[in-house]
């Protein structure tokens, strides 16, 4: 689903991701693990688009489409989905109002009609039990006034209502107490299918104790140092990232 | 002679017009009201127009528009629209008591309600209710500051007047609608007075429209008298054409308890002018004064408000927002004037901008003159572009780059146009502003009414209407 060769990118000069190569099929999760500051929101934000980052070298493939030059949105349509780490407040815009143009830019994409108002409605009720938000939404503005955790709530809600083939959570257990970490986990495995991907970046073992990983990879300095299963998570809970960086030198 | 030409040197030409036509100007009028003309054209014979180098002025030039071959008309022209097509209101449920007003000139019949509301042309309310009309006019309006206002009381022909007796809540809304369409270049002076009562309450919208592409200058003065504890919901709109002038100065005075609420919205205009005066005279009076300007284009918008905290326990809240495109440009001047009395005053602005363009240009001044110490007194002003992040944000869930800044440009405006009271009028006005931003907006259009089309739902290539 998702193939990442060499991919080198810098920011204001400044090289972040040194020679990333990942293979993400349909029906894995990948967790990404890693100390501060060594890349994994920035891979995040290179793979959907974000155009502060210069690609240097290397390739991103995504159901056999490059990647690279195309659009934040067309990315989106073709079935990405990026789980803010700090979503953004938009004073004026309401959630329903927002969500109601993402799903019907998508299907437009798609080739299909609008989402009838009432199979919308409907859509909108189940995810919001699933996530279990309580808040009415239709005049909320998007995360506006949301506290972190509802904000982070209403990160896996989005995802949810728009149903990506490829979704990378950035840091969504930041900021989550353990109730909110087991809503957010549950709602991911709910979502999971044979055909759809997870790419879960975290910078604890926490989250994956509920989100349990197929791969798990270290990101260190730019470049994943290590892959395995999920028992490398807990290798590194236990060791910690010391461990990494002492094996490193 | 019903009419003369003005050449370029319009100030000039102006003063001779007025020596001219003195006879025709004032005829009819009461003793004060002669005095009063002769006293404002002192004022504007010795200054003329404003220019560039008053402070106030500095970056509003009105000389490119004075640069024209006037038309001054002494009486209305003769008509080549139907008034009922033009005024033919096709809001759905917005009804409305429509003054029509035709190049200044009050179109309907004056009516005196079984209430003892009065709606009247002002001409013939100077004559019909000579009381009511010397104990307010030209008491608020500023004729030794505010040339354009000298300019208009001395050569004013027509406007409305509205009355309100006391303890009388108007229900319905009433709509001012002034029409420019005259086949011909025009400067026109047209005077309001609303009075009303304590107690009393109106909703007010004052729509400034042109129907045809002509050059026009539209010089609108309009004073407003709130009695104790009465309220005014009141709405300026204006959409008018690129070759236009309007420069609309309105004076507001609020006795005790008094609540005011006003937003000017302006859509379309080659050169809008809003003079605001609120003079806060009274204990615990409010006043709201908001604002909304979309201009594209070689536009130019001017927001002057001068908030006057007479006396203590009052309170002001200013926010006026605006978006700039192409080589469009702004001025916003907020003035509040806090008087050596007037303790226990809170008063808030802000001004808030978003330049599409590198073009664009704004020039937000606050200017705080307090001279009380137990006061709350706050400002702000922010220039800025659409936020990066929130469109990176809206865009990864799929929406277009142009649909995302739609989406944001539309929820900044938001703001303003969700604090229209009046429901009707805000659906209509949320309409309005969504073309406006999508481009798709004429200045013929006209603000609450429809001309020649049939009301037609906004249909957003993406949907944002609220369900």
């Amino acid at each position: 689903m998702l193939s990442i060769k060499n991919l080198r990118a810098s920011i204001e000069g400044k090289e972040i991701l040194k020679g990333i190569n990942l293979e993400v099929r349909a029906g894995e999760v990948h967790a990404i693990m890693g100390p501060n500051g060594t890349g994994k929101s920035t891979l995040a934000s290179v793979i959907v688009g974000r155009d502060i980052f210069v690609i240097e070298e290397g390739e991103i493939l995504f159901k056999g489409k490059n990647l690279i030059g195309m659009p934040v949105e067309e990315r989106a349509n073709e079935g990405i989905f990026l789980g803010f780490q700090y979503p953004v407040e938009i004073p004026g815009v309401s959630m329903t109002n927002f969500m109601r143009t993402a799903i019907n830019e998508q299907r437009k994409y798609r080739g299909l009609d609008p989402m009838p108002a009432q199979e919308f409605l409907n859509s909108m009720e189940e995810k919001k039990r699933l996530l279990e938000i309580h808040a009415k939404l239709a005049n909320r503005s998007v995360n506006e006034g949301f506290s972190g955790g509802e904000k982070k709530k209403n990160e896996i809600f989005q995802m949810a209502m728009l149903n990506p083939e490829l979704a990378i959570l950035d840091e969504t257990d930041s900021g989550l107490d353990i109730d909110a970490l087991k809503i957010v986990a549950h709602g991911v495995n709910t979502l999971r299918r044979p055909d759809n991907a997870f790419i879960v970046i975290t910078h604890y073992q926490r989250l994956l104790e509920y989100i349990v990983p197929d791969f798990v990879h270290v990101l260190f300095d730019g470049r994943i140092v290590r892959s395995g299963g999920k028992e490398l998570a807990f290798e590194l809970e236990d060791k910690g990232y010391e461990w990494i960086k002492e094996a490193q030198v | 002679m019903d009419e003369t030409n003005i050449q370029s040197n319009t100030a000039e030409k102006l003063q001779a017009f007025f020596k001219k036509n003195k006879g025709v100007l004032t005829s009819g009028d009461p003793p004060y009201l002669v005095q009063l003309r002769n006293q404002a054209f002192a004022q504007f014979n010795e200054r003329g127009f404003p220019h560039t180098r008053l402070e106030k002025w500095r970056n509003t030039d009105l000389s490119r528009i004075l640069d024209h071959d006037f038309h001054f008309p002494l009486k209305p022209s003769p008509l080549d629209v139907d008034l009922d097509e033009v005024f033919r209101c096709e809001v759905p449920d917005f009804n409305t008591r429509l003054i029509p007003q035709m190049n200044g000139w009050f179109m309907g019949s004056g009516e005196k309600l079984p209430n003892g509301v009065i709606i009247s042309s002002m001409a013939e309310a100077i004559k019909k209710y000579p009381e009511l009309i010397e104990k307010h006019f030209g008491h608020y309006a500023d004729i030794k500051n505010e040339n354009l206002t000298a300019l208009n009381t001395a050569f004013f022909r027509d406007g409305v007047f509205i009355y309100v007796p006391d303890n009388i809540r108007m229900e319905q809304p009433v709509q001012m609608v002034d029409l420019v369409n005259s086949g011909r270049t025009i400067f026109i002076q047209v005077r309001n007075l609303i009075v009303l009562g304590k107690n009393s309450s109106m909703s007010l919208v004052q729509c400034d429209d042109s129907i045809d592409n002509n050059v026009g200058f539209n010089n609108t003065v309009t004073e407003v008298y709130m009695d104790e504890n009465s309220t005014l919901d009141h709405y300026k709109l204006q959409n008018k054409n690129n070759e236009s002038a309007l420069t609309n100065s309105t004076y507001f005075h609020l006795e005790k308890g008094a609540n005011l609420s006003t937003n000017a919205i302006s859509l379309n205009g080659g050169l809008i002018r809003n003079e605001t005066q609120v003079r806060l005279n009274g204990s615990n009076s409010h006043a709201d004064v908001l604002g909304l300007y979309l201009m594209d284009h070689e536009q130019h918008i001017d927001n002057q408000v001068f908030i006057d905290h007479a006396v203590p326990h009052c309170t002001s809240n200013e926010l006026f927002k605006g978006i700039l495109d192409d080589h469009a440009s702004g001025v916003f001047n907020g003035h509040i004037l806090v008087r050596p009395d007037a303790q226990q005053t809170n008063a808030y602005q802000n001004n808030k901008n978003i330049l599409i363009s590198d073009k664009a240009v704004i020039d937000t001044k606050p200017f705080l003159e307090i001279y009380a110490d137990d006061v709350k007194c706050s400002h702000g002003a922010t220039v800025g572009q659409l936020d990066e992040d929130a469109r990176f944000y809206l865009q990864s869930r799929g929406i277009g780059r142009d649909n995302a800044q739609m989406l944001l440009m539309y929820a900044f405006a938001a703001d303003i146009v969700d604090k229209i009271a009046i429901p009707q009028l805000r659906n209509r006005i949320d309409d309005l502003v969504k073309k406006r931003l999508r481009g798709e907006l004429s200045s013929c259009e006209q603000c609450v009414l429809h001309c020649n089309s049939k009301e037609q739902k906004v249909a957003f290539e993406i949907d944002m209407s609220r369900i």
